[in-house]
């Protein structure tokens, strides 16, 4: 039997792919375009350009070029980040047509058509891209060719931003639901971003794609058919787009919360010694753009949820400096928890941290849901980091650690902006891998960062309850 | 205060969820009739 190993996070990175284009796909937007065409125009309008994606400060926080702490003052919207860069230390920022392009790649079942200018256009941009020797750009000519004619035959049409056609997607069974084009289209968007996040990590960090033996979805999608409506695995099929030949893998689903188990998981598998590297992927959702676009219109702003967001991480036997992932006490909701904001996070974080003799003062980061809240507020969903930082600070009240008038400071210093686009699972602390990585290595800030993330289990309607579920990263040798 | 009641509890998940609303009114007298949680992320 082998013995207990400790396992580490070893890498992590973050891509972001700007897909203004398909936001009008999106389920909040496809839905009220089939109420009011008109709308298409409107989206159009608002739509933001590639630059002014790439100097969005959020933007620039989730691929690691700035803390979020660092974001400056709202609105951020109006105010770019000078001299911001698609690419980052944990990954890029994809302009629509090269990701139009990477889609093209994922399908490898030639449902997908692009336009001859934009496909062109992507694989020549693909082509000098970092990661050309891993994308394989060269067989996007397959991908070029008539969509017109996909069209006239039932495809779902594809468009760029400022409402160019861009392609066709055609259904994959045309008496199978689960394999509609618009269900294509979300699930090969979650895997050219999962891929992309992937590959981004494996060459960042000058990992050997074989070393990876296990590859763990932590996506929103459901693929499968009409027999297994969420049969998977987009963890093998993003294995596969990455390079990674040497592994095999499965999706772990739980809603938003889903990486959160997937890392415990991963984890844990490593310090079984079942495998020594295991990769955990989740990939963008596509249905969540433009969830809250009438909020933005109706308050002048451009529509900002264009961006997919995507996270790759790696954990590995322990290599003597990356950050550990604490596997003797994690958080979790337990069916007998209770259902209040209160009792989620007394078993998510004081649950956990009273079985390690550790409070709320020796974690130095918490990472919760970190939904950008300029995204969330004009729709009126309101701040969700703060209300959850702020909840954290009133327990510490509660238990006699400081006093009302260090509430402020605590969220300040131990919480954070939000800075994640509206994509669920990506936004539930798992965007913050790569910057907790970092403050946890040699030089860093941090001693111990928690990971926490919660699910609406109730929107599937089997239990009216949610999950969550969280674990602690602590310094290597600390 | 909520005897004789028929109540429809609506709650948030980062807020209040509805098992919580539902339990206090419950425990007031009421009837819960709908209890729906949203997720607003």
């Amino acid at each position: 039997m082998p013995t207990i190993k400790r396992p580490v996070l070893l890498a992590a990175s973050a891509v972001m792919a700007h897909v203004p284009g398909l936001l009008r796909i999106g389920s909040k937007p496809a839905r009220e375009i089939a109420r009011d065409a008109s709308l298409v125009g409107r989206l159009i309008e608002n739509s933001r350009s590639f630059d002014e994606a790439v100097g969005y400060a959020p933007n620039q926080a989730f691929i690691g070029a700035i803390h979020p702490r660092e974001m400056g003052p709202r609105p951020h919207f109006n105010r770019l980040v000078e001299g911001g860069q698609r690419f980052g230390p944990d990954g890029e920022i994809m302009p629509e047509r090269e990701f139009l392009g990477l889609m093209a790649l994922a399908d490898q079942f030639k449902l997908m058509k692009l336009a001859p200018e934009i496909g062109s256009a992507a694989a020549a941009a693909l082509e000098q891209h970092p990661l050309s020797d891993a994308l394989k750009p060269q067989k996007l000519a397959a991908a070029i060719g008539d969509p017109m004619a996909e069209n006239a035959r039932g495809a779902l049409a594809l468009h760029l931003g400022s409402g160019e056609y861009a392609g066709a997607l055609a259904t994959g069974h045309s008496e199978d639901a689960n394999l509609a084009a618009s269900v294509i289209a979300e699930n090969l968007a979650c895997k050219a971003s999962g891929a992309l996040a992937l590959a981004h990590l494996l060459r960042l960090n000058k990992i050997d794609p074989a070393s990876i033996e296990y590859v763990i979805g932590c996506s929103e999608e459901a693929v499968g058919d009409r027999y297994q409506r969420g049969g998977g695995n987009m963890g093998k099929a993003i294995a596969e787009m990455a390079g990674c030949g040497e592994a095999s893998g499965a999706d772990v689903k739980n809603f938003c919360a889903a990486p959160i188990p997937a890392m415990v998981i991963a984890a844990s598998l490593v310090a079984a010694g079942v495998f020594r590297r295991v990769a955990v992927v989740g990939g963008g959702s596509m249905p969540k753009l433009g969830m809250k676009f009438e909020g933005h219109l109706k308050h002048s702003m451009p529509v900002l949820e264009d961006t997919l967001g995507a996270v790759a991480a790696v954990v590995s036997e322990d290599d003597g400096r990356s950050p550990v992932i604490r596997l003797d006490h994690v958080g979790r909701h337990k069916v007998s928890s209770g259902a209040s904001a209160e009792a989620i996070l007394e078993a998510l974080v004081t649950a956990p941290l009273d079985g390690m003799g550790l409070t709320l003062n020796d974690i130095d980061e918490y990472a919760t849901e970190l939904h950008n809240p300029e995204l969330t507020e004009p729709q009126g969903s309101g701040n969700v980091p703060e209300r959850n930082y702020r909840m954290l600070a009133a327990m510490g009240v509660r238990r006699g650690l400081f006093g009302r008038d260090a509430m402020q400071g605590f969220v300040a210093q131990r919480g954070m902006p939000g800075f994640a686009p509206t994509q669920g699972h990506v936004a539930s602390a798992f965007c913050y891998l790569a910057h907790a990585r970092r403050a946890l290595d040699d030089g860093g800030s941090a001693r111990r960062v928690m990971m926490m993330a919660k699910g609406s289990l109730f929107l599937g309607m089997m239990t009216g309850h949610s999950d969550g579920m969280s674990f602690i990263l602590e310094r290597n040798g600390g | 205060m909520f005897a004789g009641k028929k109540v429809i509890v609506v709650g948030e998940r980062d807020g209040v969820a509805s098992p919580a609303i539902a339990a206090c009114v419950e425990a007031a007298g009421g009837e819960v009739v709908l209890m729906a949680t949203e997720c607003f992320v």
